[in-house]
C-alpha cells in the first residue's frame, strides 16, 4: 500500500458546487436557469452600517416614554390625495398570478392592520387585494395585463414600473405552469402558454414621453391620485432626476437585492446595484433638484428588519418596501414544510423556484390545493406583526439617536464598518472621519 | 352642445367635464386642440366627442365608452388601452395607436404608424391607408384591418390576434405566418369594414396569425428570439 502523504481534497473557489451543478443543468436542459427572488450573492449591504447612538454631545429619547413618529405622506407634490402611512414599510409589488390569491389577500389584510399600503404587480388588481387593502398602490406596466381605468380609478396611488431591481432592463416572466384560467382571462393570454412580458412600455420612450404619459394617468384621475416612478438599481443619480423631470410624486428605487417571481439567475445575480449603492446617488439627485422630501424617495432591496428601515430613512429614504421579507412572514421558505421542500429537492430558505407553482406553503402558486394551505387572515396577522416588530425596532434605534421622528434620522447617525459600505453609503469608516471618494481619496 | 375652445380653457377642465358626464349621452366639441395631449382620456360614460383639430398623445387614451372623432390628425398613444366604444381619426395617427386596446373600434382613415396595435388585447382596429414597421407586435386579442400596406415586421410574437391586410406587407415578425382566409374570416372583414364605415371588398385580404412556436420555452427555438 502506497503511504505517501497525499494532499486533503480541495475544491475550486472558483468551481464551487454551485457552480459545477449549474453547468451539469445547463448542459443537461439547453436552457438558463429561471428561478424567483433577488441576488443571492453577498453584496455590501445595511449589515454593513453601524448607528452610533447618543453620547455627550448628543441626547438619547426616553425609550418608553418619549414618541418618535413613524408616519409618512407620499404623494403630495401634485395628487389632491396624497397617501398618508403609519408606518414608513410599504408591501411592494407583487403579481396575482405569481402568487396566489389568498396570498394577495393576506398582505393586503396585514398591511391594513399595519396602516401600510400594498401594490398590485404585473396581472392586474384582484377583488381580494382590493378588498383587503385599506391603501392600495396600482403598477402600471410595459405589459399592461389586467390595465383598466376602472381599477386606475379605484386605485390609491399608481406606480408606474420602469424596472426592479432584481432585473433592470428585463420584462417579467410567468410560466405556464402558473397560466391557470383565471390568471390567462387578467391577462388576455391563451392558457398555460410561458407568459414572457415587455421590457419597455409600449406607448412611451424615455424621459420626455414619461412626462406626457403621467400627464395623463393625471388627467384621468382628475389629478387626485399620487403617481410613482418605480426603477431598478442601475444609473439612480440620473434615472431619479428624471423621474422628477418627468414629475412623479414619489420614486421608487430596488435594489438588486430585491425579489423577482421568476428571471434568468444570471440576470439577478449580474444585473443592477445593490440597494445601498442606489440610496445616496438618488438622495443626492433629489437635493440637487431641490426636491428633498417633495419627491418623496421609498427604497426596496433586502430590508429584513428594523435596522435595515432606520439605515435607508437615515440615508434619505422616505420609506421603505418590502416583498421578499414580507412573503416569508406569510409562510414561505417555512421549516413546517421540510419535507415537501426536500420532494423538490430543495430546502427550507433556499426555496426559489417559484416559477414553477409547486409551492409547498401556498404563496407562489396557483393550485388550488396548494394555495388552500394559506389562511389569509393568519398569514396577513403574521405579517402586521412582522411590520409592527421593524416599526418598534426603528423606533428604537431612533430613538437612541435623539430623534423624535423616523424620518430625522440622519447619515450623521451612521458611520460604516468597511471601505466598500463606506464608499458606497458615504459615511465615515468605523472610528475614522474618512469616507473614501471624499477629501481627495 | 358644451363647446370647449382649448385655447382658452385648460385642459384639465374638457376632461373633468367627460367624466362627470354621468352617462346623459350628451355632445361636446373641441376646439382648438393644436395638438394637446391627452384629450379626452378616461371617458365613462357614454357621449359624442368631436375634436375640431389634430391631437398630441394619447387622445381617447383608456376610453370605454365615447363615441370620440379627430378631424384631423393623431399623435403617438392614440386611444391607448381604450376599453370600448369608438375612437375614428380622420388623419394619419402616429406610433403606438391602439396600443394595448381591451375593446371597442378605433378607425384610422388615413395611415399609422409603427407599432400600431402593440399588445392587442381585444381591440378591433382598422386602417384605411398603411401601417408602419412592428405593428401588433405581442398582439393576444383583438382584430386588425388594413386597406394599405403593412411595414416590417408585422405580428412580431404575435399570440392570439387576427391581422387582416389588402396591400403589401414587407415581412412577418417571428413566429407571424399566412393563413388561408375562410368564409368566417371574409365575414369578420365584412362586418369590421361596414362598422368602420369602409368600403372594400373582404376578398381582397389576407390573413395573419401565430404559427404558436413559441409559446412555450424550447432550446430549439433559441435562434428565434
Amino acid at each position: 500500500m502506497d503511504r505517501t502523504p497525499r494532499t486533503h481534497p480541495r475544491k475550486s473557489a472558483s468551481f464551487d458546487d454551485y457552480t459545477l451543478s449549474e453547468i451539469r443543468r445547463a448542459a443537461a436542459t439547453g436552457i438558463y436557469d429561471i428561478r424567483g427572488g433577488g441576488a443571492k450573492r453577498a453584496v455590501p449591504h445595511f449589515d454593513d452600517l453601524l448607528f452610533l447612538g447618543a453620547s455627550v454631545s448628543r441626547y438619547p429619547l426616553e425609550g418608553y416614554r418619549e414618541r418618535c413618529a413613524t408616519d409618512v405622506v407620499l404623494g403630495d407634490r401634485f395628487a389632491s390625495k396624497p397617501i398618508h402611512l403609519k408606518i414608513p414599510i410599504t408591501i411592494a409589488g407583487m403579481s396575482f398570478g405569481s402568487l396566489s390569491g389568498q396570498a394577495k389577500e393576506a398582505l393586503g389584510r396585514g398591511a391594513s392592520a399595519a396602516g401600510t399600503s400594498t401594490t398590485t404587480g404585473d396581472g392586474g388588481m384582484t377583488e381580494e387585494e382590493r378588498g383587503h387593502s385599506d391603501l392600495l398602490v396600482y403598477q402600471y406596466l410595459p405589459s399592461r395585463y389586467g390595465m383598466n381605468p376602472r381599477d386606475l380609478r379605484r386605485a390609491d396611488a399608481i406606480e408606474i414600473v420602469i424596472g426592479q431591481g432584481a432585473k433592470p432592463g428585463g420584462g417579467g416572466m410567468l410560466l405556464g405552469q402558473k397560466i391557470s384560467p383565471r390568471v390567462a382571462g387578467m391577462r388576455d393570454l391563451p392558457e398555460g402558454i410561458d407568459q414572457r412580458s415587455a421590457c419597455r412600455h409600449p406607448d412611451w420612450t424615455g424621459p420626455d414621453d414619461l412626462e406626457i404619459k403621467i400627464g395623463e394617468l393625471r388627467e384621468i384621475t382628475d389629478w387626485r391620485t399620487p403617481i410613482y416612478v418605480k426603477v431598478g438599481g442601475s444609473r439612480p443619480y440620473y434615472d431619479v432626476a428624471l423621474a422628477v423631470k418627468s414629475g412623479a410624486d414619489v420614486v421608487v428605487l430596488d435594489g438588486m437585492q430585491g425579489g423577482t417571481a421568476a428571471t434568468q439567475e444570471v440576470f439577478i445575480e449580474h444585473v443592477g446595484l445593490p440597494t445601498l449603492a442606489c440610496i445616496r446617488p438618488a438622495v443626492q439627485a433629489l437635493q440637487d433638484l431641490g426636491m428633498h422630501r417633495k419627491v418623496q424617495l421609498v427604497v426596496s432591496g433586502g430590508i429584513r428588519n428594523g435596522a435595515d428601515v432606520a439605515k435607508a430613512l437615515a440615508l434619505g429614504a422616505d420609506a421603505v418596501s418590502i416583498g421578499t421579507a414580507a412573503l416569508v412572514a406569510l409562510g414561505d421558505n417555512d421549516p413546517r414544510w421540510a419535507d415537501d421542500y426536500a420532494d423538490l429537492g430543495t430546502v427550507p430558505g433556499a426555496y426559489d423556484d417559484w416559477h414553477e407553482g409547486r409551492d409547498p406553503a401556498g404563496i407562489t402558486t396557483q393550485d388550488p390545493a396548494l394555495a388552500a394551505r394559506l389562511d389569509p387572515a393568519a398569514a396577513g396577522r403574521r405579517l402586521a406583526n412582522y411590520l409592527k416588530v421593524m416599526t418598534l425596532e426603528a423606533q428604537t434605534i431612533a430613538r437612541a439617536c435623539g430623534k423624535s421622528r423616523l424620518s430625522n434620522l440622519e447619515p450623521e447617525d451612521l458611520c460604516a464598518l468597511t471601505l466598500e459600505a463606506a464608499a458606497m453609503a458615504r459615511v465615515p469608516l468605523a472610528g475614522t472621519d474618512w469616507i473614501p471618494g471624499r477629501g481627495g481619496f | 352642445m358644451p363647446v370647449f375652445d382649448l385655447a382658452e380653457q385648460p385642459l384639465r377642465a374638457l376632461n373633468a367635464a367627460l367624466h362627470a358626464s354621468g352617462g346623459d349621452n350628451g355632445r361636446f366639441e373641441v376646439l382648438n386642440p393644436r395638438g394637446a395631449h391627452s384629450v379626452a382620456v378616461g371617458v365613462e360614460h357614454p357621449c359624442e366627442i368631436e375634436v375640431m383639430g389634430p391631437v398630441g398623445y394619447y387622445c381617447g387614451g383608456m376610453n370605454e365608452a365615447g363615441e370620440i372623432t379627430v378631424r384631423g390628425s393623431a399623435g403617438p398613444g392614440l386611444a391607448e388601452n381604450m376599453m370600448g366604444g369608438r375612437v375614428v381619426v380622420e388623419g394619419d395617427a402616429s406610433q403606438y395607436a391602439g396600443a394595448t386596446g381591451h375593446g371597442g373600434l378605433l378607425v384610422i382613415r388615413g395611415s399609422a404608424a409603427s407599432r400600431c396595435g402593440i399588445s392587442l388585447k381585444g381591440l378591433d382596429i382598422v386602417v384605411g391607408g398603411s401601417i408602419g414597421h412592428m405593428s401588433a407586435f405581442m398582439a393576444q386579442s383583438g382584430r386588425m384591418v388594413v386597406l394599405g400596406d403593412a411595414g416590417e415586421a408585422l405580428g412580431d410574437s404575435i399570440y392570439e390576434a387576427r391581422i387582416y391586410v389588402r396591400g403589401t406587407v414587407k415581412s412577418l415578425g417571428t413566429d407571424c405566418i399566412e393563413k388561408p382566409m375562410r368564409d368566417e374570416h371574409r365575414a369578420e372583414v365584412a362586418d369590421l369594414l361596414e362598422a368602420a364605415g369602409i368600403a372594400a371588398d373582404p376578398a381582397d385580404f389576407r390573413r395573419y396569425g401565430s404559427a404558436r412556436k413559441l409559446y412555450h420555452f424550447d432550446v430549439d427555438h433559441a435562434d428565434a428570439y
